[in-house]
C-alpha cells in the first residue's frame, strides 16, 4: 500500500512529523513501513519559464531559438526542437545544473553554432506520462496553459516547477499484513496514525445533493448467491460528462501508484484508495433491463474483461450479470461490454461485498489478480459499501461530471453480525506480562474505534480480525508499545533439555565424517522419476514406488526420493563439471517411503560420496571408522554383485551381525557415465536407524596386558577364490586362546606363486593373560592355525 | 718420580684438551689410566719408594688421577655438547615449507549456524525435536488456526500429495508445535529445526526447499515479557552482548499477539546503511503468544497454560552471518564453497 502523506494529512494532521519519525512510529505500532520517498526529490533547478520571443534557427529547418523569461533580469536563450509552443507560453525550463527525473543533468551547450543555456521540457523529463497531464500533447513541450488546474494557481516565471505542479509529496510504502485489509486505505491508515500519534481523526461524512428521480424506478438488484455476496449497494449517475479528472485527484492517484484514466474511473479508484472499498462503474446503457443479477456463471458463459482478454467462466465463478449476460467478474474485473467510454451517459456505481476465498479462487483461475481482488480476498468491511458509494457520488458532484439520481439500492440478504469481546484486564496483563490499568486499555481501544459498554467491547465492523481477548491484548500492546513490555526470563519448572541419544549419534557420525575429510552437503528431498533410470534401477524395481507431488514445480522435483544416491551423484557430477579435481562429501538426509495412510516413513540415510584419488579400500576404511566410532560389533562385509548402481566386482553389503547396515562400493561405470563423470566414483549408503540400533554399549575398561606379546608373521598360499576374510575367519577360529590380534599385511601374486594362486600375509599377535608366552605355546598355537587353514581352505604356509 | 708425575700431568692434560672426539678421548683414557696405562705404570713403581716418600707420592699420584679423570669428563661433556649443537644445526628445517596436508571435512555453513542456535537453546533447557516433512494439512494448517480458504493453502503455494489437499509437504516447521503439544508432557520447551517446502521457483533468494527453526515454550503463567526476554538473550548470544533488539507488531494466524524481532544493524548501529536497506534494523524472526484457540485445539487449556513460539528461516540467517549473497550456493554444494566454512 502506497500512501500519500498529503492525502493522509487531510484526515489526521501530521504535517509536523518528519518522514523518518512517521515511518518509525507507524512501524512500531504495527503498520510496517518498507520505504518512503518524495517522487519529485530528484528534480532540481527546473523552473517555470515564459517564452518571450522565438525565431527560427539559422542552420536548422526545425529548431527554434527562444528567449525565455525565467524570473531573472534578462531572459535566457534556449534552443529547442519542439514545435507546439508560441510566445507567451509557460513551459518547464531546466536551467544549467538542473537534474531531471531520470537523473539526467543539464548544462550550457551550443546547438549548431547557437548557444543554449538550458532545456525546455515535456512532462516526460519530469518523470510523468500523458495520464498525469491529459491536456498536454505527448510530443512537444509541456505548455502549462493547457492545464486549467495548473493555471488556476497563477504560476510565475522563475517558480520552482515541482512546486508549481504540486509534485512534492512523500509516498510511504506500507507492508500491510493480510489480517488488516482495512489498512489498505487512507482512512484505515489515518485511524492507525491518529492512535499512534494520539491526534484527532477527522472523518468526513459524504454529502450527496442529488438531482431528483428515484433509482428504484430505473434499476433493480437481485443476489442469487448470498453466501458469495453478502451485500450489494449501487447508485446511479446520469448526464455523465467524461473528461480528465482535476489535478489534485490525478496527483493523489499517481502518488498511490494508480494511473489516472478519466473522471468516472478515477473516482472509483480514488474511493477504493480512500475507503478501501473496491468500486466498479458500469455504463448503465449496457446493463440489459437495468437489472443487476449477482450469480455464479452458467456453463459455457464467457466474458471479455477490461484488459481485452477473453475468459471462459466456470460455475464456481461469481459474476455480475444483467438479464442476459455477465457484465463483470465479481470483485475481479469489469467486462468490456459495459466499459465506461467517451460517450457514456449514465453510470451505475457498484459498491459491494464479496466472499474473500471465492474472489481469490476466481482471480487465480482466470490468472488476473487485481487490486480489487487482492482486497476482497482478505475479507472487507460490509458496512463500508454505503459510505463508499456516497463518497463516489459526492465526488461526481464535486467534479461536475454528472447528476446523481436520488436514492440508493442496498441489498443485504442476511443481517450483519456484530462481534463483542469481554474486557478482561487481568487476562490481558497476564498474557503480556504487564500491569496496565484498565483505563489505559479503554483509552487505546476507543482511539481505534472500539466502543465500550461496561465490560463489553463492541468491535468495529472493519476489524474482522478481532474476536478474542488475545486480540484485545494485541491492540493494547501495539499502542502501549511492544518495546515497553518488560523483559523477563522464563520461570517455572526447570526442564532438562539437550540432545537425545539419537541426536548425539547423528552428531557423532557427522564429526567422524568430517574428521575423515568429508564435507557436508544438503540436497533436495525431491527428485525426478528419471533419476531412478540414471542410477540403473530396473523399471519394475519396487523402490521406485515414490510419493508423487501432484503439483510439482517441474519434473525434476516431482517425487520424494526413496534413495539418497542420485542426489549425491548429482552433486559429485556437479563438482566434477566445476573442474574440482576431487571431492569427499557426506549427507545425513532423509528418504521418503510411502505408507499405507498416504504419509511417509522418513528414515535418515548417511551417504558418503567421493571421486579423485579414491579406491574401494579408502571408502571401506571410512565406513569402518564410522562403525568403530559407534562401537558397532560383529561387522561383516559381503561381496554384492547384484546392485545395479554399483560395480559388480567392487561393491559390498555391510552387516552388523545379521542386521544389514547398507551398501558401499564403486559406482557402476555405466551409471557414472550417465552422470558424465570419468573418474571412479565411490559411494556408501548406510541406514542411520540400522547404525543406531547396532551401536555398542559404553566402553568398559579392560586391564592393560601384564605379560609381553609374541608377534608372528604368517604368509600363506591359497587359491585365488579364497578371500582374505575367509582366511582371517579361520585364523581367528583356530587361534584360541592366545591369538590377540590379526592384521592383514598384503596380497601377492606372481612368481614364484603359481597362476591361480595368491600369497596372503598376516601379522598375528599372541599373548597369554597369566604368564609370559613360551615359544612352545606360540608354536602350538600357530600349528593349530595352520592345520585349520590347510584342512578348511587348502591354504598352506608359503 | 715427582718429575715424572709432573711431566705426565702436563702431557696428559694437554692431550686431553686437544682430543677431537669421543674415540680419541677413550684412547687417552686407556693410555693414561688403563691397566697398562702410564699412570698405572708409575704407580707400580711406588713400592720402590721409601716409607716417607710413599704417602707423599701416593697423594700426588691420586691427585693426578683425579685431575686426568676430571679433565676427561669435562672434555667429554664439551665434545658431546658440540656434537649436539652440530646435529641440531644440521637438522634444521625450512619452517616455511607447507605442513603435511590433513584435510578435515567441513560442516555445511547452514548447519554450522544451526548447531550454534541449538546450543544456545539447549543451554536454556530446550529439547530438540524432529518431525515429519510429509504432513497432514490438519497439522500444517487447521490446527494452526489457518482455515480453509487461507491463501497459503492454495495449490499454487503448497505441494500436495492428495487431490483433497489432505496431505502435503509441510510449508513451515510450525506443525511441530502441534506434535509437541500432543505428545510431550507439560511444561514444554522445544526447538524443532527442519526442511520446509513452498512452491517458489529457484532464484537468488528463493528455493522450493528451505529450512526453518521453530521454537515453543508452554507453561503456566508464560507471558510476552518472557518471550521478549528469552529471544533478546538468544540474539545477544548469537550476535554479541551489545546486540540491541526491538519488537514490532506483526500477524501470524497461530499467535496472538504476534510480533517480529529486529536487531539493530550491526554495521551502522541504527543510522541506516545498505546492509539494513536504510532501515537501521534487520528483521530476525517472527514470534508471538500461542493463540488460545491453537492451545485448545491441541488439548491444552488456555485458561491454565500459556505459551509463546517463534520461527525463522535458517538460510537467511546463515547467508547474513557469512555474507553469502545467493541462496543457490547453499544447495549447489560446490566444494570450493563448502571448504570456506
Amino acid at each position: 500500500m502506497d500512501l500519500s502523506r498529503n492525502w493522509l494529512n487531510e484526515f489526521v494532521d501530521l504535517a509536523d512529523i518528519s518522514d523518518r519519525d512517521f515511518s518509525e512510529a507507524m512501524t512500531l505500532s504495527g503498520s510496517k513501513v518498507e520505504l518512503y520517498a518524495d517522487p519529485a526529490a530528484g528534480i532540481q533547478n527546473v523552473v517555470v519559464g515564459r517564452i518571450v520571443e522565438m525565431v527560427r534557427h539559422e542552420n536548422s529547418d526545425h529548431m527554434w531559438v527562444c528567449q525565455i523569461d525565467v524570473g531573472r533580469e534578462a531572459p535566457v536563450q534556449i534552443v529547442t526542437g519542439a514545435q507546439n509552443q508560441k510566445p507567451g507560453d509557460l513551459v518547464p525550463v531546466a536551467l544549467p545544473g538542473a537534474v531531471l527525473a531520470g537523473g539526467q543533468t543539464i548544462s550550457d551547450g551550443v546547438l549548431r553554432g547557437v548557444p543554449s543555456h538550458g532545456m525546455c521540457c515535456s512532462w516526460l523529463e519530469l518523470g510523468m506520462t500523458e495520464r498525469d497531464w491529459p491536456h498536454s500533447p505527448a510530443d512537444g513541450l509541456f505548455v502549462l496553459q493547457t492545464d486549467p488546474d495548473v493555471m488556476a494557481e497563477d504560476p510565475q516565471p522563475g517558480d520552482d516547477i515541482t512546486k508549481a505542479l504540486h509534485l512534492h509529496d512523500t509516498v510511504v510504502e506500507f507492508e500491510i499484513t493480510p489480517n488488516r485489509p482495512d489498512c489498505l486505505s487512507v482512512i484505515g491508515l489515518a485511524r492507525e496514525a491518529a492512535a499512534t500519534f494520539d491526534r484527532p481523526l477527522r472523518l468526513h461524512e459524504p454529502v450527496v445533493r442529488g438531482c431528483g428521480g428515484d433509482i428504484r424506478e430505473l434499476a433493480r438488484i437481485d443476489i442469487a448467491d448470498p453466501a458469495l455476496c453478502p451485500r450489494y449497494t449501487a447508485r446511479l449517475v446520469k448526464n455523465v460528462r467524461i473528461a480528465p479528472s482535476p489535478l489534485w485527484m490525478r496527483e493523489r492517484l499517481r502518488a498511490s501508484g494508480v494511473r489516472p484514466i478519466n473522471n468516472i474511473v478515477d473516482i472509483t479508484n480514488y474511493v477504493m484508495l480512500e475507503y478501501g472499498q473496491p468500486m466498479h462503474a458500469f455504463d448503465f446503457s449496457c446493463v440489459d433491463g437495468g437489472h443487476i443479477i449477482v450469480r455464479t456463471a452458467r456453463p459455457g458463459e464467457s466474458i471479455q474483461t477490461l484488459d481485452g482478454k477473453d475468459h471462459t467462466l466456470t460455475e464456481s465463478m461469481l459474476c455480475i450479470c444483467d438479464e442476459g449476460k455477465p457484465v463483470c467478474v465479481a470483485g475481479v474485473m469489469g467486462g468490456a461490454n459495459s466499459e465506461i467510454v467517451g460517450d457514456t451517459a449514465m453510470v451505475l456505481f457498484e459498491s459491494a461485498n464479496f466472499n474473500g476465498p471465492s474472489v481469490r479462487r476466481t482471480a487465480a483461475a482466470l490468472g488476473m489478480r487485481t487490486d480489487a481482488s487482492g482486497r476482497f480476498e482478505k475479507g472487507l468491511d460490509p458496512q463500508n459499501t454505503v459510505k463508499a458509494v456516497n463518497r463516489a457520488c459526492e465526488l461526481v458532484e464535486l467534479l461536475g461530471c454528472g447528476e446523481v439520481v436520488d436514492g440508493l439500492l442496498d441489498v443485504l440478504p442476511a443481517p450483519l453480525r456484530e462481534t463483542t469481546v469481554k474486557l478482561e484486564p487481568e487476562k490481558v496483563n497476564g498474557l503480556l506480562g504487564t500491569a496496565l490499568p484498565e483505563s489505559e486499555m479503554r483509552s487505546i481501544l476507543e482511539k481505534l474505534g472500539f466502543t465500550l459498554d461496561g465490560e463489553l467491547i463492541h468491535v468495529p465492523s472493519w476489524r474482522g480480525d478481532v474476536e478474542h481477548y488475545s486480540d484485545i491484548a494485541e491492540e493494547v500492546a501495539r499502542f502501549y508499545g511492544y518495546n515497553k513490555i518488560p523483559v523477563t526470563l522464563m520461570r517455572g519448572d526447570t526442564t532438562c533439555g539437550g540432545y537425545s541419544e539419537e541426536q548425539k549419534a547423528e552428531n557423532l557420525l557427522g564429526e567422524v565424517c568430517r574428521a575423515l575429510g568429508y564435507d557436508e552437503i544438503i540436497t533436495y528431498s525431491f527428485i525426478s522419476p528419471s533419476y531412478y533410470d540414471k542410477i540403473g534401477w530396473a523399471k519394475d524395481d519396487p523402490r521406485r514406488d515414490s510419493l508423487k507431488i501432484l503439483n510439482p514445480l517441474g519434473e525434476d522435483t516431482s517425487i520424494m526420493r526413496t534413495t539418497v544416491l542420485p542426489s549425491m551423484l548429482e552433486i559429485l557430477a556437479r563438482n566434477y563439471s566445476f573442474r574440482n579435481s576431487s571431492a569427499r562429501l557426506y549427507e545425513l538426509g532423509r528418504v521418503y517411503r510411502k505408507r499405507p495412510d498416504g504419509l511417509a516413513d522418513e528414515p535418515k540415510m548417511l551417504c558418503l560420496g567421493a571421486y579423485g584419488g579414491m579406491d574401494f579400500y579408502k571408502l571401506k576404511g571410512a565406513v569402518e571408522a564410522l562403525l568403530r566410532a559407534l562401537r558397532v560389533d560383529a561387522v561383516r562385509f559381503v561381496a554384492e554383485r547384484e546392485n545395479p548402481s554399483y560395480h559388480p566386482g567392487r561393491c559390498a553389503r555391510v552387516y552388523a551381525g545379521e542386521r544389514e547396515l547398507g551398501v558401499l562400493g564403486q559406482i557402476h561405470p555405466l551409471v557414472a557415465r550417465s552422470y558424465g563423470v570419468e573418474p571412479e566414483m565411490y559411494c556408501a549408503e548406510l541406514s542411520f536407524d540400522a547404525l543406531y540400533a547396532s551401536r555398542g554399549a559404553t566402553a568398559v575398561y579392560r586391564p592393560l596386558p601384564r605379560y609381553p606379546a609374541v608377534t608372528r608373521d604368517l604368509s600363506l598360499v591359497c587359491a585365488e577364490a579364497v578371500t582374505v576374510g575367509e582366511l582371517e575367519g579361520v585364523i581367528r577360529d583356530c587361534g584360541t586362546p592366545y591369538l590377540e590380534q590379526v592384521d592383514f599385511v598384503e596380497v601377492y601374486r606372481g612368481a614364484p606363486i603359481l597362476p591361480g594362486f595368491k600369497s596372503v600375509t598376516f601379522s598375528l599377535r599372541l599373548r597369554a593373560e597369566d604368564q609370559t608366552l613360551t615359544v612352545d605355546h606360540a608354536d602350538a598355537a600357530m600349528a593349530a592355525i595352520l592345520e585349520g587353514l590347510s584342512t578348511r581352505l587348502d591354504a598352506t604356509l608359503r | 718420580m715427582k718429575e715424572l708425575l709432573r711431566e705426565l700431568r702436563g702431557r696428559a692434560l694437554s692431550a686431553i684438551e686437544k682430543a677431537e672426539n669421543a674415540e680419541a678421548l677413550e684412547a687417552l683414557r686407556v693410555q693414561y689410566l688403563g691397566k697398562k696405562g702410564e699412570l698405572t705404570a708409575v704407580l707400580k713403581q711406588m713400592g720402590k719408594l721409601s716409607a716417607e716418600e710413599r704417602p707423599v707420592m701416593g697423594q700426588l699420584a691420586n691427585e693426578l688421577r683425579s685431575a686426568v679423570e676430571k679433565t676427561l669428563e669435562q672434555r667429554r661433556t664439551a665434545l658431546a655438547e658440540a656434537l649436539l649443537q652440530r646435529r641440531l644445526r644440521d637438522e634444521a628445517v625450512d619452517v616455511t615449507i607447507p605442513g603435511e596436508p590433513h584435510r578435515m571435512g567441513h560442516r555445511h555453513p547452514m548447519y554450522a549456524v544451526l548447531d550454534e542456535i541449538k546450543q544456545i537453546f539447549i543451554g536454556m533447557g530446550f529439547e530438540i525435536l524432529d518431525g515429519p516433512e510429509v504432513e497432514q494439512s490438519v497439522y500444517n494448517f487447521d490446527k494452526l488456526n489457518t482455515d480453509e480458504g487461507h491463501p497459503a493453502r492454495e495449490w499454487s503455494d503448497t505441494f500436495y500429495f492428495a487431490e483433497d489437499s489432505s496431505r502435503l509437504l509441510r510449508t513451515q516447521t510450525s506443525p511441530m508445535q502441534i506434535h509437541a503439544m500432543e505428545t510431550r508432557p507439560l511444561p514444554i520447551r522445544m526447538v524443532a529445526p527442519g526442511r520446509v517446502y513452498r512452491k517458489d521457483e529457484v532464484d537468488a533468494t528463493h528455493s522450493p526447499m528451505f529450512h526453518q527453526v521453530e521454537g515453543m515454550v508452554i507453561d503456566k503463567g508464560v507471558t510476552m515479557a518472557d518471550l521478549k526476554g528469552t529471544l533478546d538473550q538468544v540474539a545477544k548470544r548469537l550476535y554479541g552482548e551489545g546486540t540491541v533488539t526491538r519488537f514490532r507488531p506483526h500477524h501470524f494466524p497461530f499467535t496472538e499477539p504476534s510480533c517480529e524481532m529486529d536487531i539493530q544493524c550491526y554495521k551502522c548501529h541504527g543510522a541506516g546503511c545498505p546492509t539494513c536497506k536504510g532501515e537501521g534494523w534487520i528483521e530476525l524472526l517472527g514470534a508471538g503468544m500461542i493463540h488460545p484457540r491453537v492451545l485448545r485445539m491441541s488439548g491444552i487449556d488456555p485458561d491454565v497454560y500459556s505459551g509463546w513460539a517463534f520461527g525463522f528461516g535458517l538460510e537467511r540467517m546463515a547467508m547474513g552471518r557469512f555474507k553469502i549473497g545467493d541462496l543457490r550456493l547453499i544447495f549447489e554444494n560446490d566444494v570450493r564453497f563448502l571448504e570456506q566454512f
